[in-house]
């Protein structure tokens, strides 16, 4: 009944908790079951290419940021960044290095580099240069002030960085079963096969998906904002602009 | 609209989704090579989409920009308003963008329309906290001096605050501009076309991966420089001090 009132949403979700007949009528299609083996692909290939791209991005962003050089690359590679469609680079890579789960969480590895390089650079070149002169007043070299002062202090907008970029992979993971890998968009692109119910269905899962691990990083990187920070947070308008950094202003 | 004539997209795309792996081979002899030639021969094909494209970019963008203004200039003059406002198109910013269109067509129907109210959407986050935070940054000093000159709060907001604040209201353009263009590649599963159904109706086609592409780069590209030129041609102080 409560189904009936709901239209297509209700068929939907019907189709993640129940499996049905596929539209052919030859398989059955839907589930918890199948619906949980494409939410763990999904979370595989997104885990995986977040974390290589933040391997690559990471180091080296710090480090460009350190040494406060070479802003030129930091501010071209996200705008480079900005302007390659998501669902181009996938598809060249699928076009051109071939199918398959490998290919895929490359082209996701680059989708995921630009953002987590230039807010690393943004946040450390963004730390008081008078904490940095304090940090070698003191006598720390210029590796403990990057791993000691610098890099504790641009965690928030690091942290930043990172999210927006799982962010994005999760959602251009979506498009993943063109490389015949089987995320929670198959049934999105296959509507032939799962029907628009099982398109629908998938669309409120990866959407809820999304947002549960958008969530979840939130609530991580609240944890390991540095104490020093939070305190400084609590004033309203501050606590606003450390928030939502703006990493455009100083990269462009 | 061209796009409200599109009938079910997505049923036929189903169809002939890997679509047409033997035409590929006959339009571009020599397996599935780049093809400058058939990209060449064909570049008409690619007109009506990257049209399309430009409409789905540029409209989103008109009415967005219009919308988050007000409503960050509403936020500045009511702060209580902001937090609520930016979590709320924050979430809406996080949702992927394929889920939006397809849950957002059961509501309001396919077509041009539904993409440009997903589009929209996507535009306020960035669009309004550039604005506000735009506003927030002129000098305390400035926004004294203007009201020791016995200017009204409104004169203020329209003489004194939006002019300084355009530089960070132009950098949350630009980054719209091309963030909407990628975005809109995924309109097609709204029933908009654009260049993405270019690109889905033969994926694993070199030459016309490349060439929808790359229309789609340039597009980007266009936009931001023209939001570029637009911020140089209204804020020439800039330009005087800067240089």
């Amino acid at each position: 009944m409560i189904h009936a009132a709901l239209g297509p949403f209700g068929d939907a979700i019907e189709f993640i908790f129940k499996e049905r007949e596929s539209q052919a009528g030859t398989v059955r299609v839907g589930g918890l079951g199948e619906i949980w083996d494409f939410t763990s692909t999904h979370l595989l290939l997104s885990f995986t290419a977040t974390l290589i791209a933040t391997a690559i991005a990471l180091p080296l962003g710090i480090w460009l940021g350190h040494i406060g050089r070479f802003q030129f690359l930091a501010t071209s590679i996200s705008n480079i960044g900005r302007a390659v469609p998501a669902l181009g680079l996938i598809v060249f890579f699928i076009a051109f290095l071939g199918v398959g789960f490998t290919n895929v969480c490359a082209a996701l590895v680059l989708l995921a580099i630009p953002p987590i390089l230039t807010n690393a650079y943004v946040g450390v070149r963004g730390v008081d240069p008078e904490t940095v002169d304090a940090a070698r007043g003191v006598g720390l070299t210029g590796t403990e002030i990057a791993t000691r002062v610098e890099l504790p202090l641009a965690l928030p907008t690091i942290m930043n960085g990172i999210r927006i970029a799982l962010v994005s992979v999760i959602a251009t993971a979506t498009i993943a079963p063109l490389a015949n890998v089987d995320t929670l968009g198959r049934p999105i692109i296959s509507p032939n096969v799962y029907g628009t119910a099982g398109q629908l269905g998938s669309c409120i899962v990866v959407a809820l998906v999304t947002l549960g691990a958008d969530g979840a990083f939130a609530a991580l990187q609240r944890a390991v904002t540095p104490k020093g920070l939070k305190v400084g947070q609590r004033p309203k308008a501050r606590r606003f602009a450390l928030k939502f950094p703006i990493p455009t202003r100083s990269t462009t | 609209m061209s796009g409200l004539a599109v009938t079910p997209v997505l049923a036929q795309l189903s169809d002939d989704f890997f679509g047409d792996r033997q035409g590929a081979a006959d339009r571009c002899p020599g397996n599935n090579e780049l093809c400058p030639g058939w990209i060449v021969d064909n570049f008409t094909d690619y007109l009506n989409p990257l049209w399309e494209h430009v409409l789905l970019s540029v409209i989103p963008l008109a009415i967005g920009f219009v919308l988050a203004t007000g409503l960050a200039m509403l936020a500045h003059r009511y702060p209580k308003l902001a937090p609520p406002f930016l979590a709320f198109v924050s979430i809406l910013f996080t949702i992927p963008s394929i889920a939006f269109y397809l849950i957002l067509i059961n509501v309001t129907g396919r077509g041009f329309a539904t993409a440009v109210v997903a589009l929209t959407a996507y535009t306020q986050v960035l669009i309004f906290r550039n604005v506000l935070t735009g506003l927030r940054e002129v000098p305390q000093g400035t926004v004294e001096a203007a009201q020791g000159m016995g200017m009204s709060s409104r004169q203020i907001l329209f003489g004194v605050e939006l002019p300084m604040a355009l530089p960070t209201i132009f950098a949350g353009l630009r980054i719209a501009a091309s963030s909407t263009v990628g975005i809109a590649g995924f309109a097609f599963f709204a029933g908009a076309g654009g260049l993405g159904q270019s690109i889905f109706a033969d994926p694993r086609f070199r030459g016309n991966v490349v060439a929808a592409s790359v229309l789609m780069i340039l597009l980007a590209a266009a936009l931001e420089l023209a939001v570029l030129a637009v911020q140089r041609a209204l804020t020439p102080w800039q330009r005087a001090v800067s240089r």
